[in-house]
């Protein structure tokens, strides 16, 4: 693809990343029709969320509205949630049911696959103004995403070019995907999140598995997360999505933890209630955090029995909004119940193990100005892109920008 | 009548000490205005309205509500900022085996430490207070907020 973007990659290649990427709107822009209008499928909902025909859901590729909705067949279709007429937004609230969907503005009329069934007095009022005749609604349905489902998880694409999902996952990540969403899914909440920082950032940060354990000291404290946990990193063959993950109670005694004197290690921090803690091994693997992305901009979390999925979109070039959407299983008893919902203490705008991320990208995206000219390091663990069976590297976050340098052409 | 305004005045009373506390950084006496065996949460008006069981955070333990404090002392990370919290139109919505039950509006002003100055949350406060004892406590908070875009985080307890 021609390089429209007047944007040199330093020449070290992947371990350095050029700090325009985050600031420069030109970028942004190219990133919605490249990335988010490319070859690449991004969450929209759960089918847990579509139970019954007529469903519908607002929701968003990067930036650009869409709308995912379950036909009367039982099908599942997506496709913009831009009136053809005049541009409104269709859906502008969160969810909807119906036959049909309609604009508020002059109330044409779609179908649940996105057709447009009806314009309002298409042939005028007592024979005067309307539509001319050669106007053909055929011509004017909404422009429709490829969907699929996998593992009760619903991801569309605009791209024609977009190998079938599955194949864009890659057997280890589908392998991972499957492990989580083992049966039927049940949706226990809802928030959202503004983040003060570019969506890549974001992302990047849940690659990053070297700065979990330094930057979240409750993690830490309590052993549910360290580096030297038995763990790894699994990156795909494209390098564009991963798994983190550790197990619990395989802590080594480790030298370097000793002698770093870490902040986020504190040995006099306990507990009053500790039953936050109290887990149970649902997955029957010792694996207690599995944290998995799949490019560009969706992630699903395991740690513990807290499960959420994060749906990454931009808002603009140095702002994000995350939408998380946590998970139990429908035959969660009240006790899992209970489980889960302390653990939820952990994740979230407010959780114990996440809120510093909140912060943390906004300080990256203040301290831009002046940076034009310079890039940021991502050498942990050498320089290639790949799995790796240790958390101390940031294989992960290279593997990212390979495959946005390749959508970009930069 | 006159124990209609002894309740609502001991209900607001509690309600004005509670957020002096947090306003005024003085996050250790906030689970003392909870029972031992407590519930409270923050959530969504959204998440609420559809029964949904998670929100931002979540205690039925005075000792989760300690935990929280010593974590946000000790363990997280946030840049440094206050709270002013206006709480009003106070409602005595019922009286049962004395536990009172209660609703207020609330509005929190969040303050940075560089002084930018943001509404930051709003929302109804659904409390459920023991009256009887020394001091009102609270059987039971809900800080259902309004306003569902969280900026950056939310690390003090509303």
């Amino acid at each position: 693809m021609r390089n429209t973007l007047d944007l040199a990659w330093p020449r070290e290649g992947l371990t350095r990343v050029p700090y325009p990427v985050y600031s420069r709107a030109d970028v942004y822009d190219e990133e919605r029709r490249r990335i988010f209008q490319g070859p690449v499928w991004s969450f929209l909902c759960l089918e847990a969320e579509l139970p019954a025909p007529g469903d519908y859901r607002a929701s968003f590729v990067g930036d650009v509205p869409v709308i995912v909705a379950r036909d009367l067949d039982g099908s599942l279709a997506a496709f913009e949630n831009r009136c053809a007429h005049r541009g409104a937004l269709l859906c502008f609230k969160r969810a909807g049911h119906g036959r049909e969907i309609s604009c508020v503005y002059h109330n044409w009329t779609y179908d649940l696959r996105g057709n447009l069934t009806g314009v309002t007095f298409q042939r005028g009022i007592n024979r005067k103004g309307g539509m001319p005749p050669e106007f053909n609604r055929a011509d004017h349905a909404l422009r429709r995403l490829r969907v699929e489902s996998f593992a009760g998880i619903v991801f569309g694409t605009f791209s024609d070019a977009a190998p079938p999902l599955e194949l864009y996952l890659g057997p280890e990540i589908a392998r991972r995907i499957r492990r989580v969403l083992k049966k039927a899914v049940r949706v226990l909440g809802y928030n959202n999140q503004i983040l003060p920082n570019n969506w890549k950032v974001y992302v990047e940060n849940n690659k990053d598995s070297y700065h979990a354990s330094l930057l979240h000291a409750f993690f830490t404290t309590f052993r549910v997360n360290r580096l030297s946990q038995e763990g790894g990193i699994i990156v795909d063959d494209s390098g564009g999505h991963h798994v983190s993950y550790s197990k619990r109670a395989s802590d080594k005694p480790s030298a370097e933890y000793d002698a770093a004197h870490l902040r986020a290690n504190r040995e006099d921090y306990r507990l009053a209630d500790p039953s936050i803690l109290a887990g149970i091994d649902e997955f029957g693997d010792g694996i207690s955090l599995q944290i998995l992305t799949v490019f560009p901009a969706f992630v699903l979390q395991q740690i513990q029995n807290s499960l959420a999925l994060r749906q990454i979109v931009p808002r603009g070039v140095g702002e994000t909004e995350l939408l998380w959407t946590y998970i139990g299983f429908e035959d969660d008893d009240e006790e899992m119940l209970m489980i889960r919902q302390k653990q939820s203490n952990l994740v979230g705008p407010g959780g114990y193990i996440s809120m510093e991320d909140g912060a943390v990208g906004g300080f990256i995206q203040r301290a831009l100005p002046g940076a034009e000219h310079d890039a940021s390091i991502v050498q942990m663990g050498g320089d290639a892109v790949g799995s790796q069976d240790t958390r101390a590297t940031e294989t992960a976050v290279r593997g990212f920008w390979q495959v946005y340098r390749r959508h970009m052409g930069i | 009548m006159a124990a209609d305004i002894a309740t609502q005045l001991a209900v607001e009373r509690l309600l004005a000490r509670y957020v002096a506390s947090i306003d005024e950084d003085r996050l250790e006496e906030w689970p003392d205005y909870f029972l031992e065996e407590c519930r409270y949460q923050i959530i969504s008006s959204e998440n609420y309205a559809q029964g949904l069981p998670i929100g931002v955070f979540f205690a039925n333990t005075r000792g989760m509500l300690r935990d929280r404090v010593s974590a946000l002392r000790q363990a997280n990370v946030y840049e440094a900022q206050r709270y002013r919290h206006l709480v009003s139109s106070t409602l005595i919505l019922g009286e049962r085996d004395g536990i009172v039950t209660a609703q207020s509006n609330y509005l929190v002003v969040r303050i940075m430490h560089d002084g930018a100055t943001a509404l930051f949350s709003t929302g109804r406060y659904l409390d459920r207070v023991r009256l009887k004892g020394p001091e009102p406590l609270f059987a039971e908070k809900l800080v259902v907020f309004d306003s569902r875009r969280i900026d950056t985080l939310l690390a003090i307890p509303l």
